[in-house]
């Protein structure tokens, strides 16, 4: 029987981008990243409601940077170079994919979930942003690491073919990636990575312009939110504030969770930068965590049916409203902020 | 999030995965910890399934009547919008909404069929005798 099993070992994390980038550095010796770590330097956290796209029937909301750019950014900072590969034939996307394989090389794939067999069904919507480690094949069956299982799993040719061939919004057109080259990095380094990155997090939430992308964004939900109870009605307006809460993350607790990882980036770049500041900073995005928490569980009593009342629409919208600014002073002191 | 405040309330990841959370120790570190669902997040999500049941059980009643062809219970069953099914197909979503239409759904040949029987991974024959 046909075996090629590759020594990478199964990372679970809170979000699959994140886990497939640490593994893999991991995999290729950089033995200090983890999930925070590579959420922080990617600039993962960001904000965006965009008006008149519909997805799943409800508002287009994301609570990160686009998908593929935390691995790109970090990256970039550390020196490392990512291999990027997309295919217009799944003929080629195949032979690739078991080429890699056989090369010793275990790599990232970007597969929709809607026929992702070993994923709970409810969760199985056309989303096509997820990401996966291959990392050996086994009597013609692929051996998976997919970050958000606990445990490893395994995917047919078939059905290995059909999610790396997803169709519609980010279609990932058999997508495959793997860091090359990389070199140890320095402490300086890291540190000159993490002054960047909270930089260019900062820019993305306080200067983009325009009022729907970073904390301008989220007013404009809390804008929006007002409105909803009278012009789509309360069964309509309930299903899009539940939608504002499953976008918080994919599979994930909800209640910004995004937030919590860069209050423990914060925390372990103090590691690398004695810095009382990041500490600090730390605390106000647990606040804020804590807050969109809390604001899921009060969009909850909503579509639940236990409140509809417009004021209980305002409270949610005033929670958001707060949260923005919690955020917009954070960012705002990270912009001042002086680090080395 | 305190660690002790980790929600674990059952939910559609049950024996299947745990959620990886970042949360406070009790010495106000961050650590992981696995959560099985929170309530709040799974009844938003029963809510979303409640809605696409209601809408398929609606668009099967507009084929049944003969409003609309079996390719838009097909595409609401499969949790499809225009834009992706026309990803599928390789049709435009002009040219679907037509397809819509029970009169035009009737005359299209088993090409077109077939590209629609793929996107829904059906039969031909299951997308012409409709008996949802």
């Amino acid at each position: 029987m046909d075996k090629i099993l590759l020594p990478y070992n199964h990372l679970q994390t809170a979000h699959c981008e994140n886990g497939v980038a640490t593994g893999l550095l991991k995999h290729h010796g950089l033995g200090f990243m983890t999930e925070p770590l590579m959420f922080g330097l990617g600039s993962g956290i960001f904000y965006i409601h965009i008006p008149f796209l519909m997805i799943n029937n409800g508002p287009a909301i994301s609570y990160r940077s686009m998908p593929g750019w935390i691995f790109s950014r970090a990256s970039k900072l550390l020196g490392v170079k990512v291999n990027r590969r997309k295919f217009n034939s799944e003929k080629d996307a195949i032979e690739y994919l078991d080429n890699q394989i056989k090369l010793g090389n275990p790599v990232g794939c970007q597969v929709g979930v809607y026929n992702l067999p070993y994923f709970p069904s409810e969760y199985r919507f056309h989303f096509n942003a997820h990401n996966i480690v291959v990392y050996g094949k086994e009597n013609g069956n692929y051996l998976v690491s997919d970050p958000v299982m606990e445990t490893v799993t395994t995917l047919t040719e078939e059905d290995m073919l059909k999610v790396r061939f997803a169709k519609g919004p980010l279609a990932p057109k058999g997508h495959v990636y793997y860091p090359e080259n990389v070199k140890q990095v320095s402490k300086e380094k890291i540190q000159i990575a993490i002054q960047k990155a909270m930089k260019r997090s900062a820019f993305d939430m306080l200067n983009i312009p325009g009022p729907i992308c970073g904390v301008d964004g989220i007013n404009y939900t809390a804008k929006q939110i007002r409105k909803w109870r009278d012009k789509l009605g309360p069964k309509k307006a309930g299903l899009y504030l539940g939608q504002i809460v499953r976008m918080q993350e994919e599979i994930g607790t909800g209640g910004g969770g995004f937030r919590f990882l860069y209050a423990a980036f914060l925390e372990q770049a103090y590691g690398y930068i004695p810095n009382d500041a990041l500490l600090k900073l730390s605390d106000e995005f647990t606040k804020a965590g804590d807050l969109w928490r809390a604001s899921a569980i009060n969009m909850g009593r909503i579509y639940k049916g236990r409140l509809n009342d417009q004021k209980d629409y305002d409270q949610s919208a005033d929670m958001l409203d707060e949260i923005a600014a919690i955020e917009r002073q954070a960012f705002k002191n990270i912009s001042k902020l002086k680090l080395i | 999030m305190k660690k002790e405040d980790v929600p674990q309330d059952s939910s559609a990841l049950d024996g299947v995965t745990r959620d990886v959370c970042y949360v406070k120790d009790i010495d106000g570190k961050y650590t992981t910890d696995l959560s099985v669902g929170w309530d709040v997040k799974k009844i938003a999500l029963d809510n979303a399934w409640e809605d696409i049941h209601e809408r398929v059980k609606e668009a099967a009643l507009l084929v049944r009547n003969g409003e609309k062809s079996p390719i838009f219970y097909y595409m609401e069953l499969k949790l499809m919008d225009l834009p992706i099914l026309a990803a599928y197909t390789g049709f435009w979503q002009f040219t679907i909404k037509q397809h819509f239409k029970p009169s035009v759904f009737k005359k299209l040949n088993d090409k077109k069929l077939f590209n629609y029987s793929k996107a829904f991974e059906i039969t031909i024959n299951e997308l012409k005798n409709f008996n949802g």
